[in-house]
């Protein structure tokens, strides 16, 4: 048992932490989220030299083998400065889904074009009438001679509008709430009948909403076996939980480091606010949930990688009910504690609490994970 | 980063599960799984199974007695014996008085006392508290007089949990009254027997005496029973509460009672259906599992830090907090678990005599008690609130 770093995953911690302090001071993470593409093209493939983009694909495809831990390292590091390059679509979900259940041709024809940069992916799971049920699939893929039609909603599909492949899931037979009878399906971003509504979110990121019309696909576009899907999709989303976690962790430490200096040097009443008792113990509660979050990411990524499925399952959704939980105090109390100053769109504080909004409802809120683990536990 | 266990860690949980199967007295068990107090005898006689089998002292090393297991083993000890709801040894003698004498004691003390400890010869109860200073603690006013070979104390500790089995007390006094308040203070063992010490039972919210008051009237301690220097006391007490955090925060207790919460709930109704169907019951008890579960990993990270060589500060603090909280949140569902069989309570004393059990299903005998007692855990060891104004000071810089 041990939860210390190795040396070469101490230079990847390193690596990432040197990319974000030279990349994204506050002010060029605010530039950033307002360009029209709301991430750089440069940075990513600045990430594709660095090797980040292959970090969990196997050595076999040219990646570099690393398992949940490097991911959760690189996230949290990420998570520090509010990275915005789509790492989490592409690589860990997109990238993820394809390397769990694609076919050879479609493992070559993607993975290294991902590695190298080339490649974007997003995952379009979630529905109008889902909430954070993955088996809750509306969206209908229809056998039409040798390949399939897709119609149906997929809702707030994350980096979808920079996609060149999106990933759909969708049903090739049973009821909409059935866990079998999902199916993947590996769909270009200019298929005709595919249309999308695309957004911003609080979090300084880009989203869409997508209608699938007759959208017609090759059976080469179906993603491992049909109807299969959702234990892939579990599989999956297990692992960008524990990314998102990770995220989480790196963004609760600096939002609890801006918040203190910020109590150490604001004065009222002739006295820097954190010398009050009542601040004192705030911080001492955001400090708390921060390390306390930090060690359930850390036993996510290592349980991710044992055998016993009950066992991993219930790690995800205590986890996510920690953090999410976590995520939110620190977010509101660090807003206010900056009183007013926390308000302005310009201190960097508002961001951070954004980003943890977001991440407490990604996946599966605090509540879901709490049914989710009682369900588990029982 | 790793969580696996090795081949050799099953191998070693599966020695501990054997040795509690077959060397925990039934009877011991069963009052530690109902939280309610130790027997004098039954602890005793726990402990000098345990210190047969070389398992007295996880914490120590090796050289005084310890077992030298890593940090695994050590999870996997203490998962067991919660699992198992077997007591852990009484913590004054091997967990805080202990490690101030190997690490500060002279060779005599530590010759003297720590066979001692390990084969429970001796009962050991802490002399920190006054009625003046609790959290404030530096400020206290026992005070030694030095005449010849021997101190001479005067005043009185109070809140000294099972002072009335103790043969020995550690206690801090003040030998030098001029000095800046931590700078006078001394560190001395002190024989129960002594005389002129005076123990008064306190009687506690749970009805039961565990607390008392111990009053010093001219009691003569010889200079060799101090530990370390005169007037440097402070250093060693703080060494010493630093140690009980780590400890205190329970967590393979606290994961029985999850346990017991469960057995309850599925003997006991609620709107017609078991009460582990219950819906608020389930997000209670579920919310506290997985706080308990990020105690429970804060602690490996914390002690993988330390096996790894890196210094903590303030962050046991933290353990105790969370500990206290959850330990708190258990037994308060656990009464509740119980109905209207939470109210009738009477302290067990008032048993002795009487041939009847107490009122109500097997068990409802111990939550309640538990649950009174349990409300000192936030307020003992340091209060929660002082816990959070050191983490303030000392990680936080604030």
């Amino acid at each position: 048992m041990d939860f210390e770093l190795s040396d070469e995953q101490n230079m990847l911690k390193d690596s990432v932490e040197r990319f974000v302090k030279d990349n994204y001071s506050p002010e060029a993470r605010a530039k950033l989220a307002d360009t029209e593409l709301g991430f750089s093209k440069d940075h990513w493939k600045k990430m594709a030299e660095l090797g980040w983009l292959g970090l969990p694909f196997s050595e076999e495809v040219g990646g570099f083998g690393g398992t949940a831990v490097e991911t959760a390292i690189m996230m949290e590091n990420m998570g520090s400065g509010l990275v915005l390059e789509p790492f989490l679509s592409t690589v860990v979900m997109g990238g993820g889904l394809v390397a769990e259940a694609g076919s050879q041709s479609q493992i070559e024809a993607i993975i290294p074009e991902v590695i190298e940069g080339n490649m974007m992916l997003a995952f379009a799971y979630a529905e109008p009438q889902s909430r954070f049920d993955l088996n809750d699939v509306e969206t209908r893929a229809a056998k039409s001679g040798d390949g399939y039609v897709l119609n149906g909603h997929k809702s707030v599909v994350y980096h979808a509008a920079t996609a060149d492949k999106i990933i759909v899931s969708a049903r090739t037979r049973g009821g909409s709430r059935d866990e079998d009878g999902i199916s993947l399906f590996i769909v270009d971003n200019d298929t005709s009948g595919l249309s999308r509504r695309d957004y911003r979110t609080i979090d300084g990121q880009r989203a869409s909403d997508i209608k699938l019309e007759d959208v017609k696909v090759g059976s080469d576009a179906l993603l491992g076996q049909e109807g299969k899907g959702l234990p892939v999709m579990r599989s999956v989303v297990d692992r960008t939980i524990a990314a998102l976690c990770a995220e989480a962790v790196g963004a609760m430490r600096t939002a609890n480091n801006i918040t203190n200096e910020y109590i150490k040097e604001r004065k009222q009443f002739g006295t820097p606010i954190g010398k009050f008792q009542v601040l004192q113990h705030r911080m001492v509660d955001m400090y708390m949930e921060a390390e306390q979050s930090k060690s359930m990411s850390d036993m996510l990524a290592m349980k991710l990688e044992l055998d016993d499925e009950g066992e991993r399952r219930k790690a995800v959704s205590a986890a996510k009910a920690q953090i999410g939980q976590a995520s939110k105090f620190i977010g509101e109390q660090s807003i206010q504690l900056h009183g007013g100053m926390g308000m302005t769109d310009e201190y960097s504080i508002g961001h951070y609490f954004k980003r943890l909004t977001t991440i407490e409802m990604l996946f599966g809120n605090t509540d879901y994970h709490f049914k989710q683990y009682a369900a588990l536990a029982s | 980063m790793d969580l696996s266990f090795s081949k050799e860690d099953l191998a070693f949980r599966d020695e501990v599960r054997e040795f509690l199967a077959t060397s925990l007295p039934a009877d011991v068990k069963d009052r530690c799984d109902r939280g309610l107090h130790p027997t004098k005898e039954g602890q005793i006689r726990w402990q000098k199974i345990l210190n047969e089998k070389g398992w007295m002292a996880p914490n120590w090393p090796k050289e005084y007695g310890g077992t030298g297991w890593t940090i695994t083993q050590k999870y996997i000890a203490a998962h067991e014996f919660g699992h198992a709801a077997a007591p852990i040894a009484l913590p004054f003698g091997v967990s805080m008085v202990g490690p101030v004498i190997y690490t500060f004691g002279n060779q005599e003390q530590k010759d003297k006392y720590l066979p001692r400890i390990l084969n429970s010869d001796d009962w050991w109860c802490q002399g920190y508290s006054e009625p003046g200073s609790g959290s404030d603690l530096a400020s206290l006013q026992t005070r030694a007089v030095r005449d010849g070979d021997h101190y001479v104390v005067n005043g009185q500790k109070i809140w000294t949990s099972f002072a009335q089995n103790a043969d020995m007390i550690f206690c801090l006094v003040r030998t030098d009254s001029n000095a800046k308040q931590q700078e006078g203070i001394s560190f001395l063992l002190i024989d129960m027997k002594t005389p002129g010490i005076t123990v008064k039972p306190i009687i506690g919210l749970d009805k039961e005496h565990s607390l008392n008051e111990v009053f010093f009237d001219d009691v003569r301690v010889p200079v060799e029973n101090r530990i370390g220097e005169e007037n440097k006391g402070w250093t060693y007490a703080k060494f010493l509460l630093g140690n009980e955090r780590t400890g205190i925060a329970r967590v393979a207790r606290s994961k029985r009672q999850v346990e017991r919460l469960r057995e309850i709930a599925s003997l006991e109704r609620s709107g017609g259906r078991s009460l582990a169907e219950d819906q608020d019951f389930i997000n209670k008890l579920t919310r506290i599992e997985v706080d308990l579960m990020s105690l429970e990993y804060t602690e490996l990270r914390y002690l993988s830090m330390i096996a790894n060589g890196k210094e903590l500060t303030a962050e046991p603090s933290l353990l105790k907090i969370k500990g206290t909280e959850i330990q708190q949140r258990l037994t308060s569902l656990l009464v509740e678990s119980l109905g209207m069989y939470g109210a009738p309570y009477e302290a067990e004393r008032a048993y002795a005599g009487r041939n009847e059990a107490p009122v109500g299903p097997d068990y409802a005998h111990g939550p309640m008690a538990e649950h009174l007692y349990l409300r000192a855990a936030t307020i003992y060891g340091g209060s929660n609130e002082i816990q959070r104004n050191i983490v303030s000071k000392m990680v936080l810089g604030l």
